[in-house]
């Protein structure tokens, strides 16, 4: 049953990859996804929430009371939020002001609390660190590819410095919010293709 | 009971511990995120208005308690003199307060500049506020202190055209950087003499 700490580490980066193979996490996966320092900063924070609070809930999960295990669970999460949201202002804060409002709402992210309830609460510390930083690097680089496409095709641009020509008409429906869900929909599409049996 | 009693405390020990390590967090990162948001907020407004001095007016700043809130205070070295401070006060706007500073020379109580900082004007109409290096214009050389009103209400302040409430809540912005001036004049020509140049 135990599967090795490398395993608990890979399964977030292909077999579980959050947004596309879990389906979770979508809000910040359509909203964060114009550009690419967007989706790769939020992919950041969520990894150091994640493994953080994983940490701390595999350590304290027999001290967690049964009954109370959630709210518990959203105090760590919470805190560790705010804790990303005050040193983002402190040392990023054009970044800050474009994820404005999709920082403190980490906190209603699924995989944060999925990843508590579902593995941390579960399993020692050293498994719970792999499992978090697997779920979080997988979870940055689905967004920084769904942000690649977007950026690139919607805007003409990679990491704000322009790719194509001047003659280049930038797709603007694909940084509009119909073109994250059309988008979102394909890299589904192909990873379902992918990962057929 | 005991099991009740066992609960209510885990969960009060984590909220407890929280709330402990997000108060040091965010007073260790206090200073720096003031910083970033006079830097980014404030900042292109303060050196708009400060323009030619020869220091870093965003550095250079002092605080003064007015009543129960601390104001904070920028100064600009002119000709190798520290005379001018510019200071944030608002007015009310069409879609909400406008944000305003206001550089004063206090040598002779004359207004050096405005610039609006933050606001929610319709963009276009009343955002011009901001923008129309005119209307800003009209302020300067005036003595602080002035009641400034649009032409409309008797004043003689030419208001943007179609936003006279976005242009009387720039007015009253600077209306109230007068009071907060005359309220607090003796302690920041103090601290404006003593900063170094």
């Amino acid at each position: 049953m135990a599967k090795s700490v490398l395993q608990e580490f890979t399964k977030g980066l292909w077999n579980e990859v959050p947004p596309y193979r879990l389906v979770l996490g979508l809000c910040p996966t359509l909203a964060m996804t114009k550009s690419v320092d967007n989706g790769f900063g939020m992919g950041i924070a969520v990894t150091f929430v994640l493994v953080c609070s994983n940490i701390l809930i595999s350590m304290l999960r027999k001290a967690i009371p049964k009954n109370v295990r959630i709210a518990c669970f959203i105090v760590v999460v919470a805190t560790f939020v705010i804790i990303v949201e005050l040193v983002m202002q402190a040392y990023a804060y054009t970044l800050f002001q474009q994820m404005g409002i999709f920082i403190p709402l980490i906190v209603v992210n699924c995989i944060l609390l999925g990843r508590a309830e579902a593995f941390a609460s579960k399993n020692g510390v050293v498994a719970s660190i792999a499992d978090g930083l697997g779920m979080g690097l997988g979870f940055t680089i689905s967004l920084t590819v769904l942000a690649i496409i977007r950026e690139i095709l919607g805007n003409g641009t990679f990491l704000n410095k322009a790719v194509f020509g001047p003659s280049f008409e930038p797709f603007t429906f694909m940084i509009t919010a119909p073109g994250a869900f059309v988008c979102l929909g394909l890299m589904l599409c192909i990873m379902n293709l992918l990962g057929k049996k | 009971m005991r099991e009740m009693l066992k609960l209510f405390l885990v969960v009060t020990l984590f909220g407890a511990l929280s709330g402990g390590l997000l108060a040091g967090v965010r007073a260790g990162t206090k200073e720096r995120i003031e910083y970033q948001q006079i830097k980014f907020v404030k900042g292109p407004a303060i050196q708009e208005i400060m323009k030619g001095c020869s220091n870093d007016p965003l550095s250079t700043r002092f605080k003064v308690k007015d009543g129960k809130e601390e104001r904070s205070f920028f100064v600009g070295v002119f000709d190798g003199k520290p005379n001018t401070v510019a200071f944030e006060t608002s007015g009310k706007g069409y879609g909400g307060d406008i944000g305003v500073v206001v550089a004063v020379n206090i040598e002779n109580d004359q207004i050096a500049g405005v610039g609006v900082t933050t606001h929610r004007e319709t963009p276009g109409v009343g955002s011009r506020a901001k923008t129309d290096v005119k209307f800003a214009a009209q302020f300067k050389g005036q003595p602080i202190g002035e009641p400034f009103k649009v032409k409309a209400d008797g004043g003689k302040i030419d208001a943007l055209s179609g936003a006279t409430v976005s242009s009387r809540g720039v007015c009253g912005a600077v209306v109230s950087s007068g009071e907060i001036y005359r309220r607090l004049k003796s302690s920041i020509v103090e601290k404006t003499k003593s900063t170094k140049s």
